[in-house]
């Protein structure tokens, strides 16, 4: 007898836990039911619609001048908020998760405030402090520094509302880790950086390039809190998202679609990269998965 | 503490040995007193410049390094001057590796390897920066028991060896007693005693430092003119003197022997006796209600219920 056959076959769960077999074949049809009505299929539509004049009409959306800045932009905003979240990300987890401070709740609450605001609402508090009739609005007037309706303003919305993105992902997960490796390397004579550079920084890479991706994603396509302080001007403030709306609304559905493509292949591309890092490094992800 | 020499904080868990350790290290900061290095005081000395190699219960070995690239992080987290080139890097992490007996294990990750063999990476490594001294924060504490006793026999090896200072925390008497030069006993906090392991255990201190170091038995008894007597008859155990009234009396399990009734010190009926590593432990139930062990060599397993006398032979009393 094989030694695979002498042991009891063990079922992943006992079976007064599970359904019947036609409750599972619903539940399972519900499921895969409205992921396509509401994921898959405006996916496809997306490209679709893109695609629906031919190649050439879809390479033009492209070739105007408006769109070409819109992408320009989003990409600046992004290389500017991207990095600044994962410093700031970083540093917050590391002070969060490896020292005792007075305070420390507060900012954990203060980390997850964007999640619960909304994103137009985190717009207009960026208005009524640097506007024209906002707070700091005559100073920065009579300094001659544009905030609001300019690239800092979208930098600033930006950053506001992706700044959950890192160290919500990487404080469960170095609260987890601890300090004896850092300790360790204390002893052995290690300076502080030397330290973070060499033990923290590895231990974190991955979940830290996983939020990475998530923020990114967010910050190329954040809509509400961009639109309240860009002003929508064409070709200078106008993002990729602010961009496909406003085509949409001069019922330009082509262009409109075209560029929103561009956004839905950045969500695939980060979707498959997402899989495949979770796949990967299950194990150092899944402290921060358990959070959300 | 002396230099060259093994010594083992022994106590029960929140005694405050770890602490102590984590403070010499300069892991912690202590809130009064000072920690002095061969007459240096390094009491506000960053725990970079101490030199010490501390190795962790759960080993601490950097999980994404190799074997080889765990026990070199000291030397190449030198800085420049006293950094030893790569050549006599690799030199010194082989040796290590062969002092640890791990020679094909180089570039092993640490998931790759026992329990046992994770902690000795640990020491090599804590070694490598040839530490003043070496810490130990029960270095077998998360190991089975088999494992414990090879590397038990191992880290004596190697210190008698070495003859590297070292300083090692446990709560397990046994290991403490059969490993360390002297034994330093903590309680709540405080030193009970430092002596060799004969002189704590022929000489405790305290009743607590006995109690820890053993199965204890207490015995209410009189002391009187120097002598010590239970249930009105005389025992050898000594009085400390001017002790006067009643006592306690702490003995051990095989400082008690089965006797005649009119011998007995103490009488009760067998509760439970059974064999353990050679030796027949027997549990009697005191008339009091009281259940003391005792040991006995060669005795025959006893039945359940069967009165017995037993006499003490030996033990300790406290002046407090």
């Amino acid at each position: 007898m094989s030694e695979a056959a002498a042991l009891p076959r063990v079922s992943p769960q006992p079976a007064v836990a599970t359904e019947g077999r036609p409750v599972r074949w619903v539940l399972t049809a519900l499921a895969i039911g409205f992921l396509a009505l509401f994921l898959v299929l405006p996916l496809i539509t997306v490209f679709a619609q893109a695609f629906a004049k031919g190649w050439d009409a879809y390479r033009a959306a492209f070739d105007e001048p408006d769109a070409r800045s819109a992408i320009r932009l989003t990409l600046t905003v992004a290389a500017i908020a991207v990095p600044f979240n994962l410093v700031f990300g970083v540093a917050a987890s590391w002070a969060i998760a490896k020292f005792e401070f007075v305070g420390k709740n507060l900012l954990v609450t203060l980390i997850d405030l964007p999640f619960s605001v909304s994103p137009v609402v985190s717009g207009l508090i960026y208005v009524l402090l640097f506007g024209a009739q906002g707070l700091l609005g005559p100073w920065l007037l009579a300094n001659d520094i544009q905030i609001i309706f300019a690239l800092p303003g979208i930098v600033l919305a930006t950053i506001f509302v992706t700044f959950p993105f890192v160290a919500r992902q990487l404080i469960p997960l170095m609260q987890e880790q601890g300090n004896a490796e850092e300790e360790a390397a204390l002893t052995l004579g290690a300076s502080g950086w030397h330290v973070f550079r060499t033990v923290t920084l590895p231990n974190i890479r991955w979940a830290l390039l996983y939020s990475v991706l998530l923020c990114n994603a967010r910050a190329m396509g954040e809509f509400g809190a961009v639109a309240v302080v860009s002003g929508h001007i064409r070709g200078l403030t106008n993002t990729i998202p602010l961009h496909v709306e406003i085509l949409y609304n001069e019922y330009n559905f082509v262009a409109s679609f075209a560029v929103a493509s561009v956004l839905a292949s950045l969500a695939l591309v980060t979707l498959v990269i997402k899989s495949g890092l979770e796949w990967r490094y299950s194990d150092e992800l899944a402290a921060g998965a358990r959070r959300h | 503490m002396r230099a060259g020499e093994l010594l083992a904080l022994l106590g029960p868990s929140g005694s405050g040995k770890t602490t102590l350790l984590r403070v010499i290290a300069g892991l912690e900061l202590p809130d009064r007193g000072r920690i002095i290095f061969g007459g240096d005081d390094a009491t506000r000395l960053p725990v970079q410049e101490r030199a010490v190699g501390f190795v962790f219960q759960h080993y601490a070995l950097f999980k994404h390094m190799s074997v080889a690239e765990n026990i070199a992080y000291g030397l190449n987290a030198r800085k420049r001057p006293g950094r030893p080139d790569k050549a006599e890097i690799k030199r010194r992490v082989g040796d290590l590796l062969d002092l640890i007996k791990l020679s094909g294990f180089a570039d092993r990750y640490p998931s790759q390897l026992s329990g046992g063999q994770r902690q000795r990476v640990a020491l090599a490594r804590a070694l490598a920066v040839e530490p003043r001294v070496l810490l130990l924060d029960e270095p077998f504490g998360a190991l089975d028991a088999q494992v414990r006793k090879d590397l038990r026999r191992w880290l004596r090896e190697i210190h008698d060896r070495t003859g590297q200072t070292t300083i090692f925390v446990t709560h397990d008497q046994d290991e403490a007693l059969e490993l360390s030069d002297r034994v330093a006993v903590l309680d709540k906090g405080r030193l009970a005693q430092v002596g060799t392991p004969d002189e704590v255990q022929e000489a405790p201190a305290s009743a607590t430092v006995l109690k820890f170091l053993g199965d204890t038995i207490e015995v209410e008894a009189i002391a009187e003119g120097g002598r010590v007597f239970v249930n009105g008859r005389p025992t050898p155990v000594a009085a400390p003197p001017g002790l006067v009234g009643p006592v306690k009396l702490y003995a051990r399990p095989w400082q008690l022997r089965f006797a005649e009734p009119e011998h007995a010190h103490v009488e009760g009926v067998v509760r439970t006796s059974y064999r353990t590593q050679g030796r027949q432990r027997i549990e009697v139930d005191r008339a009091e209600g009281k259940t003391v062990v005792v040991e006995a060599a060669n005795s025959a397993r006893l039945a359940a219920g069967r009165p017995v006398g037993l006499q003490i032979v030996g033990g300790h009393v406290f002046a407090d």
